[in-house]
């Protein structure tokens, strides 16, 4: 097979994502290495949901840390108050998330720019206030603890364990994202995303799509929810607050709105950003705001797609 | 050529991941504190950054501890338990710390104590609730009073001066719900019947609806509010504002003198439990505690400009207390240090006299807490508490 | 009835605090189609500057003036180095740029300023005013005409001068606002001015009740962005009630449903009216042509 063909293979990303989470950890001196490494890959998995929404539907959604709480509470909630094993509980949160999304979505998805921004940051907003308040059910502020993930009888303990489960299930995100985009659901979002009246009119329903889309976008978040639950063994409600979902969304922005890659990059950036900056002490928010804004400048596309074209742009 | 470009990007990033480890090897005894500097807990975590940044300095200006200089290694959390996580994970592997002083808040301390039980590093949290020390965590020790204290030392004032019905205005942050739950478990055994419950976002503008409501609940003798930050000096001006002339009970969560000034006229007559520390000048010169305080109290305003807070006298605490144990056990030993904290005797800090035992890790009681009550702007003692 | 009262006036005092800072993002908006999540920060530096310029032993009137007239700065400074560089980004690439502005001026401010709070003397003394069995205080009312006064100037300045037409102009069609003549640089630069001036002076007439800190931005632009959504982007008298609206729901929830979910409740109906009004209250209904 000609080199061409082989780089053309849908699959080769894919596998180039699996080779980075295999030999990664070739370089990690410690534990800590592994930690960055598995909350890199969580929060990726969640950016990449929000890309397919964000970046391929251009649906913008200031609220999805929600999703991310009600997967992250539903691996505590399960176990602790209803003795349901960690795994079921995932699924379960999973649909639960994606159940919401439906709920949620049928009305909100209706608006445009802006005003769906400010829905979906209500809606944000008020899985927050219901996990803060409801501290019978959810502890409360100061959170609840999670019981540890035991797979088929192995007590799932440990950065290095939960690094190689979120890298994989990355890589599997990954694949179906991209599967996802080359199917006919992608095609019609983004035809959505350059003009809905004219997907309209081409016979895209266009608000089902929407929907799919929405509700694909929460399952991931859930998933990557309930493994930081999981992982951290301890979950408080700010996971699903305001400042959460601009995490998530400055991650899809920073790596590249419609890049699935980029999702990977994008979390990298603000997972390993925070722990370098630390050396600056009290100048350590500033300059993340400082850093944030110059990317924005003159990575305005974000990292991998202003990055490739620049590349591209040299090589000729 | 997408893909080339994909590897160098990551290339980089893991590049810059291996970069930001600071390794370092020396012959200095490393202290980590994880404290939220900043975010919304940041009333407690910078008084803390700043009293542990000045002692260990004035520490290792002395010469340091059994001949070895301090290094205090600081991580903010910004209030995020996942955050303080990561950081007690950093501490532990990268920084490899011998002992740690932090965790501003519950849910941060929470995270992190499973890293230090199993990384066996003495860990003196700086949080309030009482879960953090019950049950008893082997190396986990706390300096701050519990909010149970604080609610039995409220209630037993109450008693004091019959009043038995009360309404509780709590904010909604973990230090007013925990405060707030306590207080309502200890209530029946106090003889104190809590007639109507109010809440407030910690960030809210105004509580008068909520003093409204319980203004007008028949029965109510005197209203108790657990919260910290800003929020309880607009509840005590809203008090004001309506007229409400009930006895009116803050929480320790108002720390620091700063509370009276924003607080303005409204502040008179309110009562609080509060450690000596905020009323250094006015103990009785026989008190053990004056000493301490006084001290305290004119080396952080003089070192940072700032009025004391009760949260900065806990890390102070927690600081004094593993110096201390140090250097009785001679050696920066975690097992041997672990072992003379929990042997703390007779400890005169800024909190109280500490006593700890293996089935006490905090070491205060009751005597630790003094009521005060606040008159022509200023704190002073209630007599007899 | 005084209780009902009493919640009116509560709903009243914030919701005119949010009125004030949703006012800020009108401008910005008009001029350039872009949701300055800054503006939070505008108001900080406003309440902020005053307070320790005020230490420092500066008349309290002229440090407010310099805390305006530095936040004004800030505001240009933002447009010109974060904002105009980027022209021609997408919208969210803008926002996000506004984001980290946003981050980075909070980041700054707990440099400079410290991280404790502060108030500010009221304008007409701490002592509440009774009517009907209820208590407002006089600061309360201070906000409220503030805002109404800057609502007036804004409408004021559209439609009566030939530089709020350009405005106008600018929003409407960038290319052919420039054609016509229209500085449209000058014009953004403009409105950025003016919005933290609005965020500023917003700042320091809610800080007598609200206290402040270097992070009271967050917050406030969270609920000045959602008021300013419900009454419908781009539209003062929109920002206005929409704030008056979210303050009102959240006293009357305290109220009579529960004070813990008072910010619950305000958001669902936000949600609810969207729903019904996608352009919000008086916003101006889209015509996508095709």
């Amino acid at each position: 097979m000609s080199l061409r063909a082989l780089l053309e293979i849908r699959l080769l990303p894919a596998i180039l994502v699996a080779a980075i989470v295999i030999i990664l950890p070739l370089f990690f001196p410690s534990a800590y290495y592994y930690r960055i490494g598995a909350l890199v890959f969580i929060f990726a998995l969640a950016v990449v949901g929000l890309n397919l929404l964000m970046g391929f539907a251009g649906q913008v959604s200031l609220g999805h840390a929600g999703f991310l709480g009600i997967g992250a509470y539903s691996v505590a909630i399960g176990p602790v108050h209803f003795g349901a094993p960690s795994w079921l509980c995932l699924f379960v949160g999973a649909i639960l998330s994606g159940a919401v999304a439906f709920a949620v979505g049928r009305p909100i998805l209706k608006l445009k720019g802006h005003y769906l921004a400010v829905a979906t940051l209500g809606f944000g907003l008020l899985v927050a206030i219901v996990l803060t308040n409801e501290a019978g059910w959810t502890g409360g502020p100061d959170g609840m603890n999670v019981p540890a993930l035991t797979l088929f009888g192995w007590r799932v303990h440990g950065s290095d364990a939960w690094y190689w489960i979120a890298g994989a299930t990355f890589v599997g995100g990954f694949l179906l994202a991209l599967n996802l985009m080359e199917s006919p659901t992608g095609r019609a979002l983004q035809a959505i995303h350059d003009s809905e009246i004219a997907a309209r009119v081409l016979g895209i329903d266009v608000a089902r799509k929407k929907l799919t889309i929405f509700i694909i976008s929460a399952m991931y978040a859930s998933v990557a929810g309930s493994f930081l639950a999981l992982f951290n063994g301890l979950i408080t409600p700010d996971v699903a607050g305001f400042l959460g979902s601009i995490e998530l969304v400055a991650m899809v922005v920073l790596g590249g709105m419609g890049s699935i890659f980029g999702s990977l990059v994008g979390a990298a950036v603000l997972v390993v950003l925070p722990q370098v900056l630390t050396i600056f002490h009290e100048y350590e928010q500033a300059l993340l705001g400082l850093i944030v804004m110059v990317f924005m400048i003159f990575l305005r596309q974000g990292i991998v797609p202003s990055v490739t074209v620049a590349l591209a742009g040299w090589r000729k | 050529m997408r893909t080339l470009q994909r590897v160098t990007v990551t290339a980089a990033i893991g590049l810059a991941v291996l970069l930001s480890a600071g390794h370092q090897a020396s012959a200095q005894t490393k202290i980590g504190a994880v404290l939220s500097v900043t975010g919304p807990a940041s009333f407690l975590g910078d008084p803390e950054k700043k009293t542990l940044e000045i002692y260990v300095d004035e520490i290792n200006a002395k010469g340091g501890v059994n001949g070895q200089k301090l290094q205090l290694i600081v991580y903010d959390d910004a209030g995020n338990a996942n955050n303080a996580r990561t950081f007690a994970t950093r501490l532990v592997e990268e920084d490899k710390i011998d002992a740690m002083v932090g965790g501003s808040t519950t849910g941060s301390t929470l995270a992190m104590i499973p890293v230090f039980e199993d990384a066996k590093i003495p860990f003196i949290s700086l949080a309030g609730a009482i879960q953090i020390i019950e049950p008893v965590h082997k190396w986990v020790f706390k300096t701050p009073h519990t909010d149970k204290m604080a609610c039995e030392k409220i209630f037993a004032d109450l008693k004091h001066r019959n009043l038995t019905t009360i309404a509780m205005i709590s904010g909604t942050d973990a230090f007013g719900k925990s405060m707030r739950d306590q207080c309502v478990a200890v209530a029946p055994q106090a003889g104190i019947k809590i007639a109507t419950e109010e809440s407030y976002g910690p960030r809210d503008s105004d509580m008068t609806p909520q003093l409204t409501k319980i203004h007008n609940t028949a029965g109510v003798q005197a209203v108790v509010n657990p919260g910290f930050g800003q929020g309880p000096a607009i509840v005590t001006r809203n008090y004001r504002q309506l007229g409400i002339k009930l006895p009116f009970y803050q929480s320790h969560g108002v720390a620091s003198k700063q509370f009276i000034e924003l607080a303005g006229p409204a502040a008179e007559g309110v009562r609080l439990p509060a450690a000596a520390l905020l009323i250094a000048d006015k103990l009785p010169n026989k008190d053990p505690q004056k000493p301490v305080v006084v001290n305290y109290t004119r080396t952080y305003q003089q070192k940072s400009g700032q009025a004391v807070s009760t949260f900065g006298g806990h890390a102070y605490d927690g600081l004094m207390i593993l110096v201390q144990a140090m250097q009785r056990a001679k050696s920066a030993d975690k097992s041997k240090v672990r072992d003379e904290i929990e042997k703390t005797k007779g400890y005169i800090g800024t909190g109280g006299i500490v006593n700890m035992s293996p089935t006490d890790h905090m070491g205060l009681d009751l005597s630790a807490f003094h009521m005060l009550e606040i008159k022509g702007g200023d704190w002073t003692l209630v007599p007899g508490t | 009835m005084a209780e009902l009262l009493q919640f009116v006036f509560s709903g009243l005092t914030v919701g005119a605090i949010y009125a004030l800072v949703a006012l800020g993002f009108t401008l910005i908006y008009n001029a350039s189609d872009i949701i300055n999540f800054a503006q939070g920060e505008f108001v900080m530096l406003g309440g902020m500057t005053t307070v320790f310029m005020a230490l420092a032993g500066v008349p309290l009137p002229l440090a407010a003036l310099i805390a305006i007239i530095v936040t004004t700065g800030v505001g240009l400074a933002l447009h010109r180095f974060a904002i105009e560089p980027a022209r021609g980004a997408s919208p969210v690439a803008l926002i996000m740029i506004t984001i980290g502005a946003s981050v980075f001026l909070r980041g700054v401010a707990q440099v400079v300023f410290d991280k404790r709070f502060h108030s500010l003397p009221p304008l007409f003394g701490a002592d509440s005013i009774q009517f009907g069995g209820a208590a407002i205080l006089p600061q309360s009312l201070v906000v409220l005409a503030g805002a109404t006064v800057i609502v007036i100037l804004l409408w004021l300045f559209v439609e009566r001068t030939l530089l709020g037409k350009a405005v106008i102009a600018t929003a409407a069609n960038r290319l052919a606002a420039r054609l016509i003549g229209v500085d449209t640089r000058r014009i953004v630069d403009f409105s950025f001015a003016v919005s933290a001036a609005i965020g500023a002076i917003a700042g320091i007439l809610i800080t007598p009740i609200t206290l402040t800190s270097y992070d009271v931005g967050t917050l406030l632009a969270l609920k000045g962005f959602a008021a300013a959504m419900l009454g419908g982007i781009g539209s003062p008298l929109g920002a206005v009630v929409g704030g008056l609206l979210i303050g009102m729901i959240e006293a009357l929830s305290a109220g009579y449903l529960s004070s813990s979910y008072k910010d619950a409740v305000a958001f669902l109906i936000i949600l609810v009216v969207l729903v019904a009004m996608p352009q919000g209250l008086f916003g101006r209904v889209k015509v996508e042509r095709v």
